[in-house]
């Protein structure tokens, strides 16, 4: 290290010092980076682009892992399109995400206006992130127990406020919203760290101009806040509506798709017909088809929310 | 900014003091709603596994633990004979949570090491290296983040499958080993806001790109790889489905997967709630631990990713 910073103040090597950058170099390196690149690539293409097409191509299969899998085109896709099941786990998923969207984006956003406006201690925001360091098992068994009917005690506390317990697993309207607000619980923190880094980046002279013109804080919120965090918000969108659509851990330590088939989530459902029913051909259709709403959620809210564009420029 | 043309009168000053304060005491308190909801579950975890499980039922919201014991703990960790088991409530079925840790602790930390160190070989050829296609190659390996995780997980399955590896250790680690499509991201990104001197001059001094990632690159980044490398043992700690599909034997089952199975164990009349919270308790011990360790560094990595 010491003999290499010596050599570089030389004056006559510094003149060459662009060298690298073009001639020959720019061909150069191809192989020493295809060195670089190798175990990366291993990965990418064994473990990311095969799957992806084997996917594909199963999904227009039947097959049962024992013997090959066999070509039946659309079958599965027609099949799932007349399948009651399917389209149940649809719309508990749906219902789910939209759970969580309400519930963890009006959450976080008040969070990170507080902690913006009162608290940037790294021991509070260290607080807040703990649920979303544990793992969604954890989260799950957690609530589990906390909110068992028998001697949970969140039903002990409904209970002295004199209302009637409530089975949060066990019954059918409650299974859903119960699995949200352990998501929520889990990523609430997390979320409102994200937009608290946002609006940190908001130049402080824009606050302070709009108070000279007399804005009320909700005028500023509305009318500054928003707006200018909107590739945050967007962003947060996105990953909250990705990542929810892809609920499984929770669902599957806690109530396995029921009670009935009031949490038979997408993933949960691919998961059953792949893995207990052993039809990876149908499994598969279902989770391209997962794919395609999640391309399509990400598009929708890229294109129309314009989150990779910024106000701030 | 805003229409608003009246400007706030000076005297106001004196009057806007008191709501201000009222405000702020009120900000405090919805902070301090929201840590508590944040934290004392944990603490209820902790003295639910401090209790004897057949007294549960009848202290449900005593703050303390009920009739005090550490039997759940070494009723988890296999250290509690049947008898003693099932007189403090337990299923008496055996379970050995050292073996789930030790398997937890391996499947993280090879994990975590082989992804980082190849993630970071890569963001070096994607940041300073020239060659043709680089940039569409990072975009296709950028584009695997958008592939959701089941998709991948059936063929995944199927390739460990074909190679006889299901139930075992390599088979567990092999799809994360190779790299993580948000560490060659992170990676990147740092490399690239990296100054270049030091590295151009040991070039002219003939020093090769090998040795030039060695000894400049890495030692120069090791805040970020090692936030990186936080980030992914915690990820990788937290993992279930991928362990779920290929580790369901106990030579090889991490704790995520142990803890359903703990779950799943209890009769459905009484379960073992101290055992069970025992269990979730030293499931979340390494991460509590790393946590208070470099709480500070994962905090303010919070929001790097996606916001310029």
């Amino acid at each position: 290290m010491t003999t290499l910073t010596k050599h570089a103040s030389t004056a006559p090597l510094r003149a060459g010092a662009q060298k690298p950058r073009g001639g020959l170099r720019r061909f150069g390196d191809i192989k020493i980076a295809l060195l670089f690149i190798a175990p990366a690539m291993i990965g990418f293409i064994f473990f990311y682009v095969v799957p992806t097409i084997r996917g594909v191509y199963l999904s227009f299969t039947e097959y049962n892992i024992l013997g090959d899998p066999e070509w039946v085109g659309m079958d599965n896709y027609s099949a799932i399109a007349k399948d009651p099941l399917f389209w149940n786990s649809l719309a508990v998923t749906g219902q789910y995400v939209f759970l969580n969207i309400v519930l963890q984006t009006a959450l976080a956003l008040g969070l990170a206006l507080l902690m913006h406006k009162v608290a940037k201690s790294t021991l509070i925001r260290g607080a807040l992130l703990l649920p979303w360091m544990m793992s969604n098992v954890i989260a799950a068994l957690l609530w589990f127990w906390m909110l068992d009917y028998q001697i949970g005690v969140v039903n002990q506390f409904i209970e002295w406020a004199g209302l009637p317990r409530v089975a949060f697993f066990g019954s059918e309207e409650w299974a859903i919203p119960t699995q949200a607000v352990i998501n929520t619980w889990r990523h609430m923190g997390y979320t409102a760290l994200l937009i608290f880094a946002g609006m940190q980046a908001i130049p402080g002279h824009i606050y302070e101009v709009a108070k000279l013109d007399g804005a009320s804080p909700f005028q500023t919120f509305r009318k500054i806040t928003i707006p200018l965090l909107r590739p945050v918000l967007v962003l947060v969108l996105v990953v909250t509506v990705i990542g929810s659509f892809q609920v499984f851990d929770t669902v599957s330590v806690t109530t396995q798709g029921g009670p009935v088939n009031a949490t038979r989530v997408i993933q949960y459902y691919i998961y059953q017909r792949a893995f207990t029913e052993s039809d990876f051909g149908y499994g598969s259709a279902i989770a391209v088809i997962l794919f395609l709403i999640l391309a399509l959620v990400a598009f929708i809210q890229m294109k129309f929310l314009k989150g990779n564009e910024s106000d701030l420029d | 900014m805003t229409t608003t043309t009246s400007r706030a009168p000076l005297p106001a000053q004196t009057r806007r003091r008191r709501p201000f304060n009222a405000r702020r005491a009120g900000a405090w308190a919805l902070i301090a709603l929201a840590i508590a909801v944040s934290v004392v579950p944990f603490l209820w975890v902790l003295r639910t596994a401090l209790s004897t499980n057949s007294a549960l039922a009848s202290n449900s919201a005593s703050l303390l633990p009920a009739e005090f014991t550490f039997g759940a703990f070494m009723r988890v960790f296999g250290l509690q004979s049947p008898a003693d088991a099932v007189a403090e409530g337990g299923s008496g079925a055996a379970i050995d949570f050292w073996l789930y840790l030790r398997n937890s602790i391996i499947f993280s930390s090879i994990t975590t090491a082989g992804a980082v160190f190849f993630s970071a070989m890569a963001a070096y050829a994607f940041a300073r290296l020239r060659w043709k296609g680089r940039n569409v190659v990072f975009s296709l390996f950028l584009g695997t983040m958008l592939v959701p995780p089941i998709f991948t997980a059936l063929p995944n399955f199927l390739l460990i499958k074909n190679l006889d590896l299901l139930n075992t250790m390599l088979g567990m680690v092999l799809p994360y080993i190779f790299m993580t499509p948000f560490a060659i991201f992170f990676l990147r990104q740092f490399f690239l806001n990296m100054s270049r001197e030091v590295e151009e001059a040991a070039m002219l001094d003939g020093a090769k790109h090998l040795r030039i990632f060695f000894q400049i690159v890495l030692p120069n980044a090791a805040a970020p790889l090692a936030t990186l490398a936080l980030l992914t043992f915690i990820g990788q700690w937290n993992e279930y489905f991928w362990p779920l599909l290929v580790g369901s034997q106990d030579d090889v089952r991490v704790l995520q997967v142990g803890l359903g199975v703990f779950k799943s164990q209890s009769p459905q009349g009484a379960p073992d709630w101290s055992g069970l919270m025992a269990a979730t308790l030293v499931s979340a011990l390494p991460v509590l631990i790393l946590f208070a360790a470099f709480g500070k560094k994962i905090v303010n990595s919070i929001g790097f990713s996606g916001i310029k």
